[in-house]
């Protein structure tokens, strides 16, 4: 369950004065609830997607995940919550080199509480199509296996709500509708809220709810 | 467990850079092994001047004149040139009347006493009357008194002899090769124990002693230490001739026959040639020239004035000839002990006995007493101490060079680990979780470095040990753990005792040193982990 309510969010210009990127007075996205995100390129799309997951601080107003507010929270406060609330799937280069597809899903469970839990991790890439690859590194796997493993990172931690930044940008359409299919289906599985943001109609006219930007954005 | 974690994370990024990582910590290891190499070389240095400073005698006895560490260095190292020799009659000072008597046999003063033995004889005779008794009395009374005197030195022990446990006497000044000649008796390897602790007596590796005042085995049998025997490939049986004074001085005619050879005991033993004393006395140029023989400088002038090469070369010849005969003729009586000088006597007091005869000597006219050990610890603290402080400090530098290409490394990686950090911040890893994730990297490094410079000194230690041994008498081994080192501690103004009583080994140091090293290289790059901006680092 994800709530904000006056968020703003601004960047500082090398000349001093401000940019002003989101105002949103309110999204929300409700338990279990698949929706998009579309806009123009640079319309503060990733901008959105970092503050939530409080990797960038909001301005002003709150973000309620859960119930609870980040914006007002203590650093390790926000890093916590990430941890256990939170997965993030990014365009690309989700992974670490150094370690292997089982490895990188389980790394997410050691920021967040420090228990592995390797049947999950197991069961995860089992899930997302790669049991046979789960020992190789990320260079010895194809972008989509890249994110696919990221899918399955994301979902490690049991997190209430899945942020997808144009996952499949840069895959084949083929392997571009097994993806989507499988984040769908999987966080529908967990019982995860899924934001995903995407450029493509094809993807974004599969879901029941599609949000613009520019339209919850009061910033134009 | 959440470290552990951490640590095979900082691990994976370590071999993910394989190469960088590898040169890094061979740069660390480096700096390590010439660390245990130069607590090795303390360890060897510390130990050969313990060895050397537990000498077997409290004494060196020389003549007045010249400082006690010239006497020392002279007499306990062989460095030095020997100055100010002490006479025949003051060595028979410090022994018992036996001892005494046995030497005097070869004095004067003992011929003396035969005379005027003949003389009171005469006396005898005469006494019974009649114009020669008057003439005998005026003309023999002097005589005899004067004998008797002479006699009245005789048939009494030494003037120190109670403060004596023995008194081995060294005559230096001539060289075979580069080595030292040490003219003594036969003490020095039959009673002498050099190494009071381990109750070690200098033993024969091969051979034996030499005899001493002994006609069968001549006086010119000579003893090699074992540095001597390996550098000039000394075997049993080879002649040679001391030579006068280091390289350049004229050789002596006198040949003496190795008879044995010293195992390494890693005193400076190892490197000096040992002859029979009375075989020493009887060269050329250590004794009075016989009555009527012509000076050598004399037969040099008659042999320069030759007119042919060939002649000056039959000349030459003959003349060494003879004069080898002259100085190793069997029938030779050893040199009388008034014409003796005497360079040092290495001399052993009974217990608690040494400052009454330090005493004693030194308020005498004719020695100086030293107390060496006490002279060697004064120049060890001057000298070597110093210097291996100073090499301390240097390996530490080199060491801190390391630390710095581990920096160098790791701050050169951060660029394109930005990404790699804004993942892991991104999937809840806290600032400070990924700025340990960096410490423990320069950790890993050099701890793995370090580990691996540690092994690798001992392993050159381990191979160098024998030759080490060789040289210095000391074994090295592998020896893992090192020495105690006690030095840093001291420099803390913490008491050696103190410091002894916690043996730590100094290469236990090395260990909290390192880590330090590490975190101070780490701490830059882990700030600019600590600072990194997810968000813009992200999906760059
Ligand atoms: N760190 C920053 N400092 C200043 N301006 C920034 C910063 N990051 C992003 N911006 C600006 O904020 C705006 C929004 O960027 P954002 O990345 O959120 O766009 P987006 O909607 O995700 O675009 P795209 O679809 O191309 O990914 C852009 O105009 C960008 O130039
Ligand atoms: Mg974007």
């Amino acid at each position: 369950m994800l709530e904000l309510c006056d968020v703003k969010k601004s960047y500082q210009e090398p000349d001093g004065g401000t940019l002003p990127i989101l105002d949103i007075p309110h999204f929300a996205v409700k338990e279990g609830e698949q929706m998009v995100l579309v806009g123009r390129s640079g319309c503060g799309k990733t901008t959105l997607l970092h503050t939530i997951a409080g990797i960038s601080k909001a301005d002003a107003g709150k973000i309620l995940i859960d119930g609870v507010d980040i914006a007002g929270m203590s650093e390790a406060g926000v890093d916590r919550v990430r941890a256990e609330k939170l997965g993030y799937v990014f365009q690309t280069f989700n992974l670490l080199p150094g370690f292997s597809a089982l490895e990188n899903v389980m790394l997410g469970m050691t920021f967040a509480h420090g228990r592995k839990d390797r049947q999950r991790a197991e069961h995860l890439i089992a899930r997302v199509g790669l049991a046979h690859r789960k020992t190789h590194k990320p260079a010895a796997l194809s972008v989509g296996e890249q994110q696919r493993v990221a899918v399955a990172r994301a979902l490690a931690n049991k997190p209430s709500i899945l942020l997808a930044d144009e996952p499949t940008a840069n895959i084949d359409p083929r392997n571009q509708q097994n993806i989507i299919d499988l984040i769908r289906e999987t966080c529908r599985e967990e019982g995860v809220s899924l934001v995903l943001v995407t450029h493509s109609t094809e993807v974004a006219g599969q879901f029941e709810r599609v949000d613009k930007l520019e339209e919850i954005n009061k910033v134009k | 467990m959440y470290f552990l974690d951490l640590l095979q994370i900082a691990f994976r990024s370590i071999r993910q850079r394989g190469i960088a990582s590898l040169l890094t910590m061979f740069s660390m290891s480096l700096g390590v092994t010439l660390v245990v190499a130069v607590l090795s070389i303390h360890g060897v240095v510390d130990k050969s001047f313990r060895n050397n400073a537990s000498l077997g005698y409290n004494l060196i006895i020389g003549g007045k004149g010249g400082g006690q560490e010239q006497l020392t260095l002279s007499t306990v190292y062989y460095l030095s040139q020997p100055l100010y020799p002490v006479s025949g009659n003051y060595y028979l000072e410090f022994m018992s009347r036996e001892e005494r008597d046995k030497q005097m046999v070869h004095s004067f003063a003992h011929r003396s006493h035969e005379a005027s033995t003949i003389v009171h004889d005469m006396r005898q005779l005469t006494s019974l009357g009649g114009p020669l008794d008057l003439m005998a009395e005026d003309l023999l009374d002097p005589v005899v008194e004067k004998q008797d005197a002479l006699r009245a030195d005789l048939d009494r022990p030494g003037k120190y002899a109670h403060l004596t446990e023995f008194a081995i006497p060294v005559c230096l000044g001539d060289y075979y090769d580069r080595f030292r000649v040490v003219a003594t008796n036969t003490q020095l390897f039959d009673t002498l124990v050099y190494d009071i602790e381990n109750q070690k007596k200098f033993e024969f590796a091969q051979g034996r002693n030499f005899h001493h005042h002994d006609k069968v085995h001549t006086y010119f049998e000579a003893v090699v230490g074992s540095t001597v025997a390996r550098e000039l490939n000394v075997k049993l049986g080879h002649e040679f001739s001391p030579s006068h004074g280091y390289q350049g001085g004229g050789a002596h005619a006198s040949t003496f026959t190795v008879v044995g050879i010293l195992k390494p005991s890693g005193t400076p033993n190892d490197r000096a040639v040992f002859i029979n004393m009375e075989g020493f006395y009887l060269m050329e140029g250590h004794s009075e020239p016989v009555d009527g023989a012509v000076s050598e400088e004399e037969v040099l002038k008659a042999i320069d004035k030759l007119p042919t090469p060939e002649a000056k070369e039959k000349a030459w010849r003959e003349h060494v000839a003879e004069r080898a005969a002259r100085e190793t003729a069997p029938n030779q009586e050893p040199l009388a002990v008034e014409q003796r000088e005497i360079t040092a006597l290495l001399l052993k007091t009974p217990r608690n006995a040494a400052m009454d005869l330090d005493k004693a000597v030194n308020n005498g006219k004719e020695a100086q007493a030293v107390l060496p050990v006490g002279v060697i610890t004064r120049m060890f603290d001057f000298i070597i101490t110093p210097i291996q402080r100073m090499l301390l400090v240097l390996t530490t530098m080199i060491c801190i060079v390391s630390g710095v290409s581990i920096l160098v490394s790791i701050y050169n990686s951060m660029s394109e680990r930005r990404q790699e950090i804004a993942i892991m911040r991104a999937l809840g890893a806290g600032r400070s979780t990924v700025m340990t994730i960096i410490l423990l990297e320069s950790t890993l490094l050099s701890l793995g470095g370090g580990f691996a410079g540690w092994l690798f000194g001992h392993l050159l230690c381990l191979i160098a040990s024998p030759m080490i041994e060789e040289q210095t008498g000391v074994s090295v081994g592998l020896n893992l753990w090192g020495d105690p080192f006690y030095e840093p501690l001291k420099w803390f103004g913490i008491d050696g005792s103190i410091a002894e009583r916690f043996v730590i080994p100094m290469e236990w140091t090395l260990v909290p040193g390192l880590v330090l090293l590490a975190i101070v290289v780490g701490l830059w790059p882990g700030m600019t982990a600590y600072r990194t901006d997810v968000a813009k680092s992200l999906g760059k």
